[in-house]
């Protein structure tokens, strides 16, 4: 186990390395900020300061050496834009993304394992085959045209919801959070929502799925036959096999969830790291979007191990064995 | 012999058992063709300026136009006719999506192959960045590249195709291990064969179906991808409205209640996307050998 968790640190130290190399190289060559940065009337030596400073004048292996060495020391560069830290800037939006995750995978949950369990088992009732006709719409409609859409009916035509930001913010261990208030919980509640759609739909086949599966299982057969009630069969003997897949998955999915807020929150303005970086890829301000993608690179390499660990966790029959081993 | 069902007679006789997967090829072909005929069914050419008048900007659906018609639909900020707009935008995101599954379809298919084929080092290498590609959503991918590659169809195109080969590769290598275990392949061996010849005749037939699935589906997740990606303004380029950037152009309207302009894309989009997923649904199930009787 431990061995395996050192293997996998490694590969994933490696995995940033190249992701790092690719994306530095990429972002760098493309583009030239220095002509969206630096006043169009700047004269010549004007231009040549403002180069100095930002340090595009040196060699690109040179810029890299140095963003590489300022990372391992926490520093990824500072934002051309609003000239302060990069990586700041990213941590200081990282609350409301996790938030908003959160609270979309939070809705995929407690509504998806019911629905799902339902339809798995009462197939081919009424009710069964509309909740299994609504996860096939749910995985068609795309994102943010449901956001925009939620947007039209909630905000528009009934004027219950605020279209967009995140309203008021309470402190939470000095972190800012939206759901301490009720105010904070009308922004948070339409794109959680959106968010949660696609996750929803997701969960509800999973669900499905294993549940008619477990249903024609011998334990199954055995706890009835047992005489054991119905409510005892399915919330213990069914639930709990269904759910070794639908952790994981949530697990799995979770890092997805906070990849495809960056639509959600696009959509509803909402302040998180997601926007910051649509914004900054417009204004073309690299630091941003090289330390996004690190932070996100790294977000997913530790949930991936956290998910690998808890499956092996939660089902004892499976062992955790490097595939290069 | 003569009676003997072809096996694409058994597949299409399989397909229209089900009322639904028929229901969504028939839209489909609806789609398809719309997208086909967009010039010779629009009641205008909305990219011809001259058509335009600005006077004619955000008029809603069932507006009378100057032309003598009616603008079904309503028009945009410009004066341009949302369904003509919807044909020619709907043009734009099929041949986006059909062009880059083609292309991720025929890398992923040849790195596939070659795994399978010739195993070792190659194969782990192949195998290892597919992996680690497909542990990352692909909507961040392809956020990535075009944060480096800049914007512009080419660009797109390529940003999904490196989504997608990755996909096939696996598919493709998964059926091809089991395929090249066969006796065909080992007699076809055995005749001294050319490895490119057993590779193209006899393993590639062979491990197509799943592929097909895989590719259906993935035609449909390439078209919702490009219309996030238009919409996020990283897209396609001004100059070539698929229907993710004419649903943008209406966000701005849309809370001063003008929802045409965002809506009937978006319906457009919606029903493109969910009749290709009927048809790879039924396409799952029909192509799949264990479920054949």
């Amino acid at each position: 186990m431990l061995v395996y968790i050192i293997r996998r640190s490694l590969q994933a130290v490696l995995v940033l390395l190249v992701m790092s190399v690719i994306v530095f190289v990429g972002v760098y060559a493309i583009g030239n900020p220095i002509d969206i940065l630096i006043n169009p009337q700047a004269d010549q030596t004007e231009r040549e300061l403002a180069i100095a400073t930002l340090g595009l004048d040196k060699p690109l292996w040179t810029q890299y050496g140095k963003f590489l060495l300022g990372a391992v020391h926490g520093d990824l560069g500072r934002s051309f834009v609003h000239s302060t830290p990069a990586l700041g800037l990213i941590l200081e939006r990282m609350p409301a993304t996790l938030e908003l995750a959160i609270a979309a995978m939070l809705i995929a949950i407690v509504l998806g394992i019911p629905l799902g369990l339902w339809a798995g088992l009462k197939p081919n009732s009424i009710a069964g085959r509309s909740i299994m006709a609504g996860s096939i719409l749910g995985f068609s409609l795309p994102t943010f045209w449901v956001g925009l859409m939620l947007i039209m009916v909630f905000s528009v035509m009934l004027g219950w919801l605020p279209s967009n930001g995140r309203g008021p913010t309470t402190m939470l261990f000095r972190i800012p959070v939206s759901f301490l208030s009720l105010e904070g919980w009308r922004h948070l509640i339409m794109p959680a929502t959106n968010l949660a759609l696609f996750k929803l739909a997701l969960l509800i086949r999973l669900t499905r799925a294993g549940t008619r599966e477990a249903l024609l299982q011998d334990y199954v057969k055995f706890a009835r036959a047992k005489g054991l009630s119905n409510a005892r069969v399915i919330g213990v003997h069914v639930l709990r096999n269904i759910l070794i897949p639908v952790v994981t998955v949530i697990g799995l999915e979770f890092g997805s969830v906070i990849a495809f807020a960056i639509v959600t929150e696009s959509v509803f303005a909402w302040p998180g790291m997601g926007k910051l970086l649509i914004d900054s890829i417009n204004l073309l301000d690299r630091p941003i979007i090289v330390a996004y993608l690190l932070v996100i690179v790294c977000m997913f390499i530790v949930i991936n191990l956290i998910v690998d660990v808890m499956y092996s966790a939660l089902d004892p029959r499976v062992r955790l064995v490097d595939s290069t081993s | 012999m003569a009676n003997e069902q072809t096996p694409f007679k058994r597949i299409a006789s399989d397909f229209a058992a089900n009322p639904i997967a028929v229901f969504g090829l028939t839209l489909l072909g609806l789609v398809v063709l719309t997208a086909l005929l967009a010039p010779l069914i629009s009641p205008q050419n909305p990219y011809d300026l001259a058509q335009l008048d600005v006077v004619e900007g955000r008029l809603p659906p069932g507006s009378a136009s100057p032309a003598g018609g009616r603008f079904w639909l309503g028009t945009d900020d410009q004066g341009r006719d949302m369904l003509s707009a919807i044909f020619y935008g709907l043009r734009i995101s099929l041949t986006v999506g059909v062009v880059s599954t083609l292309i991720a379809l025929v890398i992923g298919l040849a790195l596939g192959l070659a795994a399978a084929y010739f195993g070792g080092r190659s194969e782990a290498l192949i195998m290892r960045i597919a992996d680690i590609q497909l542990s990352f959503p692909a909507i961040l991918i392809a956020l990535i590249l075009l944060a480096v590659l800049g914007q512009g169809t080419p660009k797109i195109i390529a940003a999904l195709v490196t989504v997608q080969w990755a996909y096939y590769a696996r598919t493709v290598r998964s059926a091809a291990l089991v395929e090249r275990r066969k006796e065909y392949v080992e007699a076809a061996r055995c005749l001294a064969l050319s490895p490119l010849r057993i590779v193209f005749r006899h393993l590639l037939p062979n491990c197509l179906p799943p592929l097909i699935v895989v590719a259906t589906v993935q035609v449909a997740a390439a078209i919702a991808l490009e219309a996030t990606l238009s919409f996020l303004g990283l897209g396609l380029p001004i100059t070539e409205p698929s229907l993710g950037l004419l649903i943008a152009n209406g966000y701005q309207y849309l809370l001063s209640g003008k929802y045409w302009i965002s809506f009937f894309p978006g319906i457009a989009l919606l029903m493109t996307i969910v009749s290709i997923n009927l048809v790879g649904d039924q396409l799952r199930d029909v192509l799949n050998p264990r479920l054949q009787k």
